[in-house]
């Protein structure tokens, strides 16, 4: 027999339904291939009791002869940005530790109304303000992927960043640990990670997944979306992630479209716009070559090439860094050590005194660096200047896109402008990590739904990946898209098990 | 763009986040330079651009005036680090 | 015509300019932005959501009702009423504040320019609005129950408020008093507040400045969260003669957020951070603008009730004294009651002096609120109905209205058991005002001689012996045959 953690979400699915394995043997398999990798440091918190109760539903289910649930088997790590009942929910900082939330996200319910299993809470860059994974205040989490660093052996490996913020997500997805976890995208949490470790991911339209119960970063930018190993299981855990919640005032209000049923990696018809501006300083030779092969691929699958401009794109990135940080620095007031979290109290602390010395131990370094950004782009004097011409210039970045829409249905991209890279590498200059994002954020900014699926792998052997945007709510033609160059990429590498 | 610790530490008081001189010091030169970054903004021309306001068209919905949530005290003190007689407890403030 | 109150300093005479900004909180089941209740007395943080205690990734989503009142309350000042608006979040730090921020409006508020007509000493004086906007009202902090902490209650926390922003139009304390109780009138008739001052359902953030007349404006002071009309006046007073003691001592006033404590009548300052005023207000990223369309707008205004003003006019052109039209529009209750006894039947200009006198008295008596009235405006008009068509005399229908008071019955029934109708039987009176002139020939003779006040005696002593109920118009035709 195959070993169960070798299977998507599909395959899965289909077997359990089909009766080829039960559910319990699926999560009895990842659950202890989770507890075999914790030297990943990919899980904050295992919650196998909550995976076997899902898996046992299912198999009870079927054994009544019921209909099995759309994701009915689906054991998934859960990034520990969601809060979720009863267990701790952290976003990876030390000013949640021992957080229970007496509630579950939207999206973390709909998962478990569709029939899925938590195996456990997934590490990530504290309050997803990261793109490594190192600024979890619970430690890194390791890629699965190794670089030789030569030496005389050949076997220097140094350790990799899975990417970020949803750097555990993409490192149990990548070493096996889950067949799909969730993530969330702010300026390319989903698409960076995915693309660093060899997997898909999607960011769907802003608005498609409610922001309700997930802890907030950016919230104009916040975006929900599933990891998984392929372009179907993507469509399969987003259509059940998706949905319109009262409770969020942004949540779009229309029906989940069946994006499973759509897929399609015929592409006769489609036209593929090449952003001429992405084609960044110093990007190395492979980045631009996989992109040039993404492109082959697009036109065997019948799409038309047209090279587009999105003149504002090198704002992108700094408008970015004012909107993201801002928003924070006011979504992160709450986390004061009154109500629930950590409380610092130096002795003879006054109220204030207590606000300061609780954020101060409470926050990690890029977290404060970031509140304290965004406090100076709001405060007096300096608000029109940043905030407001920041916010003038998501406009034209939006305007950018739409008129590339009138020339084409879907953009490609490289995902990120390097393959992982090791960690430490970049953490002492906050610029050259915000540089990552540089193809993410733009469609961030403008709320669209945009994926990343691998391509290949660079001369170290590392994953690559493609990014493909689409038109508001047009997840359909990006994922058909992606599928397409999914199909001929043939992307089958997998890290070597080390841990 | 420059950033003087002054202004670090007026920040970080505002953001209410203790910081040691050492920590100002260390701040400033990074604020500096990410402030530096981001400010060649200024060169895009945005005279008659309306500031985003809405990030997908969509409207604002209102709901109805209707109680359907609160008696649960418990749960919101449930996670408190202090809570006593069903208030959140904190320093005593003297206004 | 402009108030002359002035203050009388060592230099001269000094102007008082006051602006209120009125917290008023929004009449409605479910807080603003979550479904918790507003009711008033519960037990500490039992009406509490999530989204009121700021969990992670707790959302705000608008209450409907509250924003159809604001906008409702608008209307009713004439303003302007903004069909695109924002929520911004001021930004701040304080145990009250579960979030961080207060979500209100600073940009782009819900109600524009507005006005609001008030009179004083029998002048009428115009004072702007500059705006309403919309926000969450704080929890509440309890310093006197440990020794060495404060207690937090978010029962409050989320509740709606309007923030009604004057112009800083007023120059007397007895203006700011006029103001406030002639938008709390307003507020209560459209029903977007109750008024309730002692509930903390209005407070006036009170900002004073002094200068000498005709100079610019001076530097001014915001006194905080006074909860009271007398409050508000007597703040006003003490802050401007200290700002005039400040200034002329050789002093500056410098713009501070002061509390005023009702124990002592005076204001003090309030320890604050330089950065008090830092809010860092921006566009709140969890609520879209808020676009109100016309089908909302026309409802808004086709629920609105007859205002004060209107209300008024119409009142004096049925023929009712400026006095009583002025009593009886002050309070929404009162023109409530006195609408549903005109529309009843009663005639106006009798009605309002009844209501003037007779039941206003009564109600004093017992103490109760025309709300509480034992007698309904039906029976009133019942009352007056008899009183108008000859049943009763003047004192007849005291002593009706009495018995009202006291059984709650219906006059007609009271009238009929108690045999209370006044007689206009020209027989029985004639036959009265015999044996009258019969037991006083001395003082027929004397009236007759020329003595006319006796007139008056013979009228009693008639009614008297009639027990009251003979039509007193009737007597006095009839007296006047028979004594020639
Ligand atoms: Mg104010
Ligand atoms: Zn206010």
């Amino acid at each position: 027999m195959t070993d169960l953690t070798d299977l998507g979400i599909a395959a899965i699915r289909d077997g359990v339904r089909e009766g080829a394995f039960s559910a319990r043997e699926v999560a009895e398999a990842f659950v202890a291939r989770v507890a075999a990798a914790k030297s990943l440091n990919a899980f904050l918190v295992e919650t196998p009791d909550h995976a076997f109760a899902a898996a046992d539903a299912a198999d009870k289910a079927r054994a009544a002869g019921e209909t099995l649930k759309p994701l009915a088997g689906v054991p998934i790590g859960m990034k520990d940005l969601f809060c979720t009942k009863g267990v701790a929910s952290t976003a990876a900082s030390h000013i949640l530790e021992g957080f229970v939330p007496p509630y579950e996200s939207r999206v973390s319910q709909n998962l478990w109304d569709a029939g899925a299993g938590m195996l456990g809470k997934l590490n990530m860059d504290q309050f997803a303000m990261g793109s490594s994974n190192e600024t979890s205040a619970f430690g890194n989490v390791i890629s699965p992927w190794r670089r030789s660093d030569g030496g005389a052996s050949g076997k220097n490996w140094a350790p990799l960043t899975p990417g970020g913020s949803s750097g555990g997500s993409s490192a149990a997805i990548a070493a096996r640990l889950c067949p799909a976890a969730t993530g969330t995208d702010t300026g390319g949490s989903i698409r960076q990670p995915a693309a660093f470790t060899g997997i898909a991911g999607i960011k769907p339209t802003y608005g498609r997944c409610s922001r309700w119960g997930v802890v907030a970063f950016a919230s104009s930018l916040d975006q929900a979306g599933p990891m998984a190993r392929d372009v179907r299981d993507c469509a399969i855990m987003l259509e059940a992630m998706a949905g319109f919640d009262p409770r969020d005032a942004t949540s779009l209000d229309l029906d989940v479209p069946k994006w499973e049923a759509g897929l399609s990696g015929d592409l006769k018809g489609k036209k593929i716009g090449i952003p001429k501006e992405y084609r960044v300083e110093n990007m190395p030779a492979e980045i631009e070559a996989l992109w040039q092969q993404g492109i082959a691929w697009a036109k065997d699958a019948g799409a038309e090439i047209v090279e587009v401009s999105l003149p504002h794109t090198r704002y992108a990135l700094p408008a970015y860094y004012i909107i993201a940080p801002a928003e924070a620095s006011s979504n992160l007031a709450r986390y004061d050590g009154v109500r629930y979290g950590l409380r610092d109290l130096p002795d003879g602390a006054n109220l204030q005194e207590m606000y300061a010395a609780t954020r101060a131990a409470g926050f990690g370094d890029e977290v404060k660096r970031r509140i304290m950004i965004g406090t100076y782009v709001l405060s007096a004097g300096y608000y029109d200047a940043y905030f407001t011409q920041a916010s003038k210039v998501r406009t034209l970045i939006a305007r950018d896109f739409e008129a590339a829409w009138e020339s084409c249905d879907v953009l490609l991209t490289p995902t990120a402008p390097s393959a992982a890279f090791a960690l430490g590498e970049k953490s002492a200059d906050p610029i050259a990590m915000y540089l990552n994002d540089v193809f993410t954020v733009p469609s961030s900014l403008a709320g669209l739904p945009a994926m990343s699926v691998p391509g290949g792998l660079d001369a170290a052997g590392l994953p690559l990946g493609l990014q493909i945007i689409g038109k508001p709510l047009d997840e359909q033609s990006v994922l058909n898209a992606g599928l397409a160059i999914e199909q001929r990429a043939g992307f089958t590498a997998r890290p070597e098990q080390w841990w | 763009m420059s950033v003087d610790t002054a202004t670090v530490k007026r920040i970080a008081s505002l953001a209410r986040i203790a910081i040691t001189d050492a920590e100002a010091e260390r701040l400033a030169p990074e604020l500096g330079n990410i402030l530096g970054w981001i400010e060649q903004l200024g060169e895009v021309d945005t005279g008659d651009v309306a500031p985003m306001t809405a990030v997908i068209p969509n409207h604002l919905r209102l709901r109805d005036d209707v109680v359907t949530d609160g008696g649960a005290r418990d749960a919101v003190l449930a996670n408190a680090p202090q809570a006593e007689h069903g208030f959140f407890a904190v320093p005593k403030v003297i206004e | 015509m402009e108030s002359t109150y002035r203050i009388q300093g060592a230099t001269g005479e000094w102007e008082v300019v006051i602006g209120l900004e009125v917290h008023a909180q929004v009449t409605s089941n479910a807080k603003l932005f979550s479904g918790a209740s507003t009711a008033f007395g519960a037990e500490p943080n039992t009406q509490v959501s999530l989204v009121d205690a700021a969990m992670p990734g707790m959302l705000p989503v608008p209450n409907r009702e509250c924003i159809r009142q604001a906008v409702r309350t608008g209307m009713a000042i004439e303003a302007q009423i903004n069909k695109w608006s924002r929520f911004d979040r001021k930004n701040y730090f304080y145990a009250d504040l579960p979030q961080g921020y207060q979500i209100s409006q600073l940009y782009h508020p819900l109600v524009g320019e507005g006005s609001i007509e008030i009179e004083v000493d029998d002048a009428t004086k115009t004072i702007g609005v500059e705006r309403i906007h919309v926000e969450q009202d704080a929890g509440k902090l309890m310093h006197d129950q440990h020794p060495t902490r404060s207690y937090v209650d978010l029962n409050r926390s989320g509740v709606a408020l309007m923030e009604i922003v004057s112009r800083p139009d007023m120059r007397s304390p007895a203006e700011a008093g006029a103001y406030l109780r002639k938008l709390r009138s307003i507020l209560r008739y459209v029903g977007s507040c109750d008024g309730n001052m002692e509930e903390g359902s209005m407070r006036a953030d009170v900002n004073v400045s002094v200068r000498k007349p005709g100079d610019d404006l001076g530097t001014r002071t915001e006194t905080k969260n006074v909860n009271s009309v007398r409050f508000v006046m007597h703040a006003i007073e003490h802050e401007a003669n200290r700002q005039v003691d400040v200034i002329e001592a050789g002093g500056r006033i410098v713009q501070e957020t002061r509390l005023y404590d009702p124990d002592t009548g005076t204001t003090r300052s309030m320890r604050s951070k330089e950065d008090a005023h830092d809010y860092r207000y921006f566009p709140d990223p969890d609520l879209l603008p808020l676009e109100l369309d016309d089908a909302f707008l026309d409802e808004c205004r086709a629920s609105l009730p007859e205002l004060p003003g209107a209300k008024r006019a119409r009142y004096l052109s049925q023929g009712i004294t400026p006095y009583n039209a002025g009593v009886l529009t002050a309070e929404v209750e009162t023109a409530r009651w006195f609408d549903a006894l005109l529309e009843a039947g009663a005639a106006p200009a009798q009605a309002s002096n009844w209501v003037a006198s007779e039941l206003f008295g009564a109600l004093n008596r017992l103490g109760k609120g025309i709300e509480e009235s034992p007698v309904s405006p039906s029976q009133a008009a019942e009352l007056l109905g008899l009183v108008a068509d000859g049943t009763l005399s003047g004192s007849l229908a005291k002593q009706v209205f009495e018995i009202m008071l006291e059984t709650r019955g219906d006059p007609g029934k009271i009238v009929e058991e108690r045999g209370l109708k006044q007689t206009s039987d020209t027989g029985a009176i004639e036959q009265v005002i015999a044996e009258v002139m019969a037991a006083n020939e001395d003082k027929v003779a004397d009236y007759r001689g020329g003595k006319d006040k006796l007139f008056g005696f013979f009228v009693g002593q008639t009614m008297k012996a009639m027990q009251g109920k003979a039509n007193p118009q009737v007597v006095n035709e009839l007296l006047k045959k028979a004594l020639g």
